[in-house]
């Protein structure tokens, strides 16, 4: 037997508070603290998303206290129309990179691949702290923005070039605010780059003894395919965001075009193409999407599985699946710039593959559907958000369908229905993820049950609440209401108004439900029930841990042998109806037989 | 497990002067008896993590090279000027780093190996890379400055802008590389240099040369 007892990454336990807690080397704690980021960064972004949604049920509705976040954008508490684009932006911008990114990925990623391949660590701890704290500089910048000058961008979290290069005479907030916005989202590239590195190399090369690629769990899968786009995606956009810069403070001129007149002054600038700043956005931005939505993919699998006591129909279909979405996301970037000007032939070379990649896509959710249909799915708070999960990314992929054609586009672009599009199969979806991974990592993480009748209340009220705020959007889109708009104009859009009121107290309702989570997960963290190392009788190397929390080294000083694949339940002839990973017991599967 | 908090011995700096195996060992060729049991080598985290950290950079430039051609495409103010002479001795002297790096690795890990009476200095050729290093920045430095003389800043043209961005960026990339070589001249003088670091610092420095090749090349066509 080869000695195993070692690792190449391991380091010693600190035993400071600043080491242990704060500048901590512990893939577990900067896991909790890429959460914790991720936590306050969905609090303050709901925030503004409520600030918003007042303002668009009641325009001129003076909202107590908001002069005290912008004198300049609130006089008299009413909003200004730029700063609800100013609101917007962040709104955006801190959903999509510290929230959907972060949590899903870097948070959980970060606290159970290493557990999950058997691994002691990442094998660059220091790297992967500085990834949390570059990344939560990043968010500071950001958020200081609110505080400088005259307020942060309005130019939307994809800062479209011209508006977000010209400077200040585009508006409040396009001087230091856009400047503040690229050099945060610079950090944040750095950041995640730093973090794909450890996982794609803790992926390849730390796994234990016995633990095959195919043996690795679902969700590693989806955090190993995550972070190779991430590895190329971040990498494209952090030269945008320099280049944006420069164009701000050094005068060149990359994104803005000649003769351009802004409020009767000519622009200095000259020759830049404002198509560049998209180009090289979408091909960072449409990965990106799905750099949010696959850890969910793994996460859903990983928690229905023990949940059905089955396996997937096909295990190794899904691991292609989201290998081929991953390999195909590359191609349709251009599905997003079909009204941009762009060459009309180029629309039908990015509408094809962005049909083809429906295709995977539905495979992976024909493998749930199946997978669930004639089990015993056991009902708990993880399986009813995975379930939602499912729903929610049916229900906002299939209008997807129809943002895919060019022809249809040109109709809907820039409309409610694609903004109904992305919060349901984005930012519902992904968030039903995140939830479905909080309950069921739970117990590991902090050793202690959170509350599951809480949690099914959370669940149902999140559910109804979020059909109720995004499903009609896909009607107001179609009914042509324009996005972005802070207002309405006084002919076919006042009928809308009346919808939206509906919506925003949908939002704030479904809102304030989230204060149970809150709840559940501050009251459990120290007054759960204690619970089992293994409660939900699962077979990956997470539950195979002598602790809960697991020990500094994860597997308290001996690396574990992998002798299964990762969902080995209702296996005939087996001791029981489910077997471990790690059980040395003999089975007989066509796999184990390799 | 542990990190070693101890000078090594000798015996274990012999044994890291052959390839190392993963701590992993998971793989997927049968070993002994039990063939449920899988085994595979695998390689070193710095070796993957140095491919990785590469793919990144490659994807960056990837990113500057399309926005150089597509700003130029449609462009009526690209002014086309030549490039300073000296950026030629520059990559002469970044490729000669080259050179110099693997002499110093081929003799750092025959001096790991124990051929301690035989290899004297065995840091002589880092430092010597090191210092080639540094007089390619400083030959960078020098060519911005022969631009500027000319009138050609940061802003003056899209074709001055793209130069300074790639060169600059290529100068940040080459710091790191520096970075990366002092350290391993640290580790080494404290007997802790494992060869997959080396290895992968390297890895890195070539990666840099080639690089740069590349950018020369790109400069030379497109400005």
């Amino acid at each position: 037997m080869h000695d195993i007892s070692h690792a190449h990454a391991a380091h010693h336990a600190p035993t400071s508070f600043i080491g242990k807690y704060v500048f901590s080397l512990d893939h577990k704690v900067i896991g909790k603290q890429y959460y914790g980021l991720a936590f306050i960064a969905v609090l303050f972004g709901m925030f503004l998303s409520w600030l918003m949604r007042l303002h668009l049920g009641w325009t001129n509705l003076p909202i107590p206290g908001l002069h005290l976040l912008s004198a300049n954008g609130a006089p008299g508490n009413v909003m200004t129309p730029e700063y609800y684009l100013q609101l917007m932006t962040m709104h955006g911008t801190i959903m999509v990179f510290f929230v959907l990114t972060t949590a899903p990925f870097a948070a959980f990623g970060n606290y159970f691949l290493p557990i999950q391949v058997g691994a002691e660590d990442m094998p660059f701890p220091r790297f992967n702290m500085m990834s949390f704290w570059i990344t939560f500089a990043g968010f500071i910048v950001l958020v200081a923005s609110f505080f400088t000058g005259d307020g942060p961008t309005l130019g939307g979290w994809t800062q479209y070039a011209p508006l977000s290069a010209v400077g200040t005479v585009g508006g409040p907030g396009e001087g230091l605010g856009v400047v503040l916005w690229a050099a945060s989202i610079a950090l944040f590239c750095i950041g995640q780059l730093l973090g794909s590195l450890n996982f794609i190399t803790t992926t390849l090369d730390m796994r234990t003894r016995g633990m095959s690629l195919w043996r690795l769990p679902l969700s590693v899968w989806a955090w190993f395919i995550t972070s190779i786009m991430g590895l190329t995606a971040f990498a494209v956009l952090m030269p945008a965001c320099i280049l944006l810069i420069l164009d701000h403070l050094a005068g060149t001129s990359f994104f803005v075009p000649s003769n351009l007149v802004i409020n009767d002054q000519l622009q200095p600038h000259a020759g830049g193409s404002t198509l560049l700043w998209q180009h090289l956005f979408w091909f960072f931005g449409h990965p990106e999407v799905y750099i949010a939505i696959v850890p969910g993919f793994g996460i859903v699998s990983h928690v229905l599985i023990p949940n059905m006591r089955r396996p997937l129909l096909s295990h190794r279909v899904m691991i292609y699946s989201m290998v081929a979405l991953a390999i195909l996301s590359y191609m349709v970037y251009g599905h997003h710039m079909f009204v941009s000007g762009m060459n009309p032939v180029s629309s039908i070379a990015f509408s094809f593959p962005t049909l083809i990649i429906t295709i995977p896509a539905t495979i992976i959710v024909l493998i749930w559907l199946g997978s669930l249909y004639g089990s015993r799915l056991r009902i708990n708070s993880a399986s009813l958000f995975a379930l939602g999960f499912i729903s929610m990314f049916i229900s906002g992929g299939v209008s997807g369908f129809f943002l895919a054609q060019p022809s249809l586009d040109i109709m809907l672009h820039a409309t409610y229905f694609v903004v109904g599009h992305f919060h349901m199969v984005m930012a519902v979806a992904a968030m039903f993820g995140i939830f479905a991974g909080t309950y069921f990592w739970f117990p590991k993480m902090f050793g202690r049950m959170m509350n599951d009748t809480l949690g099914k209340v959370h669940f149902w009220l999140t559910f109804v609440g979020t059909y109720a705020i995004f499903m009609p959007f896909h009607y107001l889109g179609l009914a042509g209401n324009i996005r972005r708009y802070q207002a309405f104009a006084p002919d076919y859009m006042q009928p809308f108004i009346p919808v939206h009121k509906a919506i925003t107290v949908a939002a704030l309702l479904t809102g304030a439900a989230q204060l149970i989570f809150v709840y559940n997960l501050i009251h459990s963290r120290f007054w759960g029930k204690p619970a089992p190392l293994n409660p939900w009788e699962a077979t990956s190397l997470e539950w195979s841990t002598p602790s809960s929390p697991p020990p500094f080294d994860n597997f308290g000083g001996k690396l574990p042998v992998v002798y299964h694949d990762p969902y080995q339940y209702g296996i005939e002839g087996s001791s029981g109806d489910y077997v471990m990973q790690t059980s040395p017991e003999q089975i007989h599967t066509k796999s184990d037989e390799a | 497990m542990a990190t070693t908090v101890q000078p090594p011995t000798v015996k274990e700096i012999e044994k890291r002067s052959v390839p190392e195996t993963g701590s992993g060992n998971g793989g997927w060729r049968p070993q002994g008896g039990d063939q449920r049991l899988l085994q595979e080598y695998a390689p070193p985290p710095a070796s993957t993590g140095i491919w990785v950290g590469l793919a990144a950079i490659s994807m960056t430039f990837a990113a500057l090279t399309s926005a150089l051609i597509v700003r130029k495409g449609g462009a009526v103010d690209w002014q086309h000027f030549t490039l300073p002479s000296i950026l030629y001795l520059n990559t002469v002297v970044l490729l000669a780093s080259s050179v110099t790096l693997e002499l110093g690795r081929r003799r750092i890990a025959a001096y790991m190996g124990g051929l301690r009476t035989t290899v004297q200095h065995p840091a002589r050729w880092l430092y010597i890379t090191f210092s080639l290093g540094l007089l390619f920045v400083a030959g960078q430095y020098i060519a911005w400055r022969q631009l500027s003389a000319q009138g050609l800043y940061l802003a003056t043209n899209p074709s001055s802008s793209f130069f300074y961005v790639f060169t600059a960026g290529h100068a940040l990339h080459v710091l790191g590389g520096l970075g990366g070589l002092g350290r391993a001249v640290r580790k080494l003088n404290h007997l802790d240099l494992r060869r997959s670091t080396l290895d992968a610092t390297a890895r890195y420095w070539h990666f840099m040369g080639a690089l740069w090749v590349y950018l020369l090349v790109l400069l030379w066509m497109k400005l």
